[in-house]
């Protein structure tokens, strides 16, 4: 196996012994605490009072413009991330390209700036 | 493949990679909330915090653990039980996948990505997956709407962030978290290379970016609008009891440590003292005792990194819902793109 894919094969043995140290703590606790549950106990914790409704409630989803300049600013980031890498090799060539495409993306900003989406309302 | 463990098999080397991962995600976590949690935070009110349980309270944590495992863990009847009970796991997942990537000396490290720093922050990301389910699972309202302000407040900070690890990349010339410690320190400033070359001189802006963006990542006060105790009764948190809760607050002390020794990788160093010290040229050429020294001196510089940010926490008052959104995509990220841009002609031209 290539030193890369071990690599990765390290990643999944860490993230197994994240779940196996909550596993196993959580089973110890299992056999420390007590369990008597009741009604009241039960109940959704909303400041002492009875919850009223149902706890999905709709709320209103402020950010839904965040999300979508978050998914193209986050793209423009994987393209930057190996531009970043080969800079001095591009020289002037390369500065002037990434300038251009960061500035278009600048522009987009500006203009939901302009818009008034950026307050959270 | 690093020279000390060629000798021992395969499966020896990924034990020992997972016990040093244990171990560098909860010794950092214990340390950070006994010496910043109970006695800085402490002395900053003017009080002695705990003082009982060992010599100046050094005992607490065990105590804490103690008590914590003999806590009754409460399902809320119509909460979605099964991701409910999944949910602080994952955010502990992300914490140790997070660390996986982090190098703690030239030999010492387990996993060596080209692409390090991207993978630190594709993962860092999971554990926003954990605090939605949470909030969402509980089936309660304050603990939605925490939950809901945490993915907005994340993903709006999570932009000044990359965009300030752009900067080191350009400088660095490579996303390798090992190689931009060597490129530190085996770098000059103007000829001058006894002090290396860390990065927190040369992008200073990226460095206050980045803290700041880890600042709200983490949750910590001024970005402390999720968990807002007075308005949300601790947000996404508020129905979990016992151990489960325990899991969420080390995972949330832990990835502060990580999120520190990233920040003292790409910024102060890491593991590394200035090459030109001993004599060193590449990283072959390092001595064998950095191994246990380097791990000492990165646990330093994160200690140092995660007093600042503990600093700053118990220092200044929450920002409200729009501030806090306004100062991320008004004032850091044209910043953090300003950055890149001056990092890059510079680098160009000269």
């Amino acid at each position: 196996m290539s030193s890369f894919l071990r690599s990765y094969l390290t990643v999944v043995w860490f993230g197994l012994a994240a779940v196996a140290i909550a596993g196993l703590l959580l089973w110890v606790a299992s056999i420390v605490r007590p369990n008597r549950p009741n009604r009241e106990k039960m109940l959704t914790y909303e400041s002492g009072v009875d919850p009223v409704g149902h706890g999905w409630s709709q709320s209103q989803v402020r950010y839904y413009i965040f999300a979508l300049l978050f998914v193209v600013f986050d793209v423009e980031a994987v393209f930057i991330f190996p531009w970043a890498t080969q800079l001095e090799r591009y020289g002037m060539f390369g500065l002037v390209e990434m300038g251009v495409f960061v500035f278009i993306l600048l522009l987009g900003l500006i203009y939901a700036w302009r818009k008034g989406v950026l307050r959270w309302v | 493949m690093s020279a000390l463990l060629a000798e021992v098999p395969y499966w020896g080397q990924s034990l020992l990679r997972v016990l040093g991962g244990i171990v560098a995600v909860l010794l950092p976590a214990g340390t950070i909330v006994y010496i910043f949690l109970f006695k800085m935070m402490s002395f900053m009110q003017s009080r002695l915090g705990p003082m009982e349980a060992g010599p100046y309270g050094s005992m607490q944590l065990f105590a804490e653990v103690g008590k914590w495992l003999q806590k009754e863990d409460i399902v809320p009847e119509r909460a979605d039980a099964r991701i409910f009970k999944m949910a602080p796991v994952i955010v502990l997942l992300s914490t140790f996948l997070l660390v996986a990537v982090v190098p703690f000396g030239p030999d010492a490290w387990f996993t060596d990505f080209e692409t390090g720093i991207f993978y630190a922050l594709a993962v860092s990301s999971i554990s926003v997956l954990g605090i939605l389910i949470a909030g969402w699972s509980s089936a309660n309202k304050y603990s939605l709407l925490g939950g809901l302000r945490a993915a907005g407040q994340l993903i709006a900070y999570e932009l000044p962030m990359v965009l300030a690890v752009v900067g080191v990349v350009i400088q660095a010339e490579t996303m390798n978290l090992q190689k931009i410690v060597v490129a530190q320190n085996s770098g000059s400033m103007f000829g001058i290379d006894t002090f290396g070359h860390p990065y927190v001189i040369s992008q200073f802006i990226g460095f206050v970016i980045f803290m700041i963006a880890i600042q709200a990542e983490l949750t910590q006060a001024p970005f402390d609008m999720p968990i807002a105790e007075s308005e949300l009764v601790s947000g996404y948190m508020t129905e979990y009891s016992g151990f489960r809760f325990l899991i969420f607050f080390i995972g949330e002390f832990a990835t502060a440590g990580v999120f520190a020794m990233i920040a003292s990788v790409l910024f102060l160093g890491g593991w590394g003292v200035p090459f030109s010290w001993f004599g060193w040229t590449s990283i072959d050429s390092i001595d064998n005792w950095m191994n246990v020294v380097g791990p000492l001196i990165m646990f330093t510089k994160m200690m140092l990194l995660v007093f600042i940010i503990m600093w700053i926490r118990f220092s200044y008052p929450r920002l409200r819902e729009d501030q806090l959104q306004r100062f991320a995509w008004k004032g850091l990220i044209p910043v953090a793109l300003l950055n890149i841009a001056v990092t890059s002609i510079l680098k160009v031209v000269f």
